[in-house]
């Protein structure tokens, strides 16, 4: 929990997000994420992205915002 | 949210707007443009008098319906969300030059793809530049390419230019003789109003669920071996050729092709920037529709750099002509220079917010 890796993507439309989240996932020997979006169609490529990659998701929202745990 | 039921929605949306298509053609659109965005906008710019080309002047309905149709499933959805401020003049001269690169070319990307099921074999060229044009842009987004982050507007701004849309149908249809017409060519075939009107409303519902995209399904797969919006790509060639089959508008070949042209080099270049233009956007012109619907104001001047880039197109001849028995068509020699310009233009550009954004990374 205490080293989980930010991608912060808010306010960025995709495909930045799941670019932003590709780079991340491949350079960090972390298994744990959390991916911040601020729209449903990021939300939504992150997690095709991620669960392709063999990670689980968890969404929540959080006001505007979606956060996304990335782990496996 | 599973991933079987969004490629489920994706095929749906294909096949529906693939579908519909075929019956705004039979309901009176031209040919292999039962949808266009390019032709459509240009359109629209020719009935507000933003150019005098008289064969390409007529209010589409469909776009009304496209905008608001997205509009009411976000509302619905809980997605609409107004936003901009990411790069807006850079998207306004984007928007513009893609609008250039798709009427040299004679269609968007939706109508290259709505060409191929007709059996037009100039628009495989034109897709060989559109996804030469993607490539080219998806090394830009791996250097880091960004047109930085939009904030949060308000939200009577995410309503303004569909609120202003709606008040130009109005008038459209209680004052018609405020607007220019097509007497012949492109611009005087039309499906009736209100079939026009719901054809819009109803694939503006579907693509703002589905994310349709036609720049995004080449794009994704080659980023991320991500198949979802291809399929829709897909599934749109083949539901327009079984449904121009039956209606017996197919025809395979590259000449007598309806509003199209064989000069291959500029079919290619014109697509080409079309798709280089659209990644560097975000989404193809269909796209930029959608998102208009869902609040976003960069989406909106990008649609107001198409409106103004297909006025520049027919005001100083940049435009592709179709093919006819007595010409080859193609564009004119200013044509294919603001093609090269536009290509310059967008490369600058693509550098220009490349390095920057390395260092935010």
């Amino acid at each position: 929990m205490a080293n989980r890796e930010i991608v912060d993507a808010r306010g960025l439309s995709c495909p930045q997000p799941v670019l932003m989240t590709k780079k991340a996932l491949e350079s960090s020997k972390n298994n744990n994420f959390e991916v911040i979006v601020d729209n449903a169609t990021a939300k939504e490529n992150v997690t095709r992205f991620a669960c392709n990659a063999g990670y689980r998701v968890k969404v929540t929202q959080d006001g505007e915002d979606y956060r996304l745990v990335l782990d496996k | 949210m599973s991933n079987k039921k969004s490629y489920a929605g994706i095929i749906a949306t294909g096949a529906i707007i693939g579908a519909i298509a075929v019956i705004l053609v039979v309901l009176g659109n031209p040919k292999n443009m039962g949808f266009c965005i390019a032709c459509f906008l240009r359109d629209i710019a020719g009935a507000t008098k933003l150019h005098s080309a008289g064969i390409v002047q007529y209010f589409r309905p469909e776009i009304v319906g496209l905008v608001i149709g997205s509009m009411a499933m976000a509302l619905i959805g809980k997605e609409f969300s107004p936003k901009g401020g990411s790069a807006p003049v850079t998207r306004f001269f984007l928007g513009a030059f893609v609008m250039i690169g798709a009427l040299v070319f004679l269609g968007c990307p939706l109508r290259m793809v709505l060409r191929l099921g007709g059996g037009d074999l100039n628009a495989l060229v034109g897709l060989a530049g559109f996804a030469a044009g993607i490539l080219v842009g998806i090394f830009f987004l791996n250097k880091g390419f960004s047109l930085k982050r939009t904030y949060k507007l308000p939200t009577s701004e995410g309503f303004t230019f569909p609120g202003i849309l709606v008040l130009l149908f109005l008038l459209f249809l209680t004052v018609p003789t405020l607007f220019a017409f097509s007497q012949k060519g492109p611009g005087s075939m039309h499906a009736p109003i209100i079939a026009a009107l719901i054809a819009g409303l109803v694939v503006g519902a579907v693509c703002q669920k589905s994310r349709m995209c036609m720049v995004a399904g080449i794009r994704d797969l080659v980023l991320f071996k991500d198949w979802k919006l291809l399929l829709g790509f897909v599934t749109i060639i083949i539901t327009a050729l079984i449904g121009n089959l039956i209606t017996n508008n197919f025809h395979l070949g590259f000449s007598g092709q309806p509003i199209a042209h064989s000069v291959h080099l500029w079919n290619f270049m014109g697509m080409l920037i079309v798709g280089l233009g659209s990644v560097l956007l975000g989404g193809c012109p269909l796209r930029q529709l959608i998102l208009t619907g869902e609040g976003n104001t960069d989406s909106a001047v990008t649609v107001l750099g198409y409106i103004v880039g297909a006025a520049f197109a027919h005001n100083f001849g940049l435009a592709g002509a179709a093919a006819s028995a007595e010409s080859i068509g193609g564009p004119s020699i200013s044509g294919k220079i603001a093609v090269m310009i536009g290509l310059a233009v967008m490369l600058v550009i693509a550098a220009m917010n490349v390095a920057k954004s390395k260092k935010n990374a």
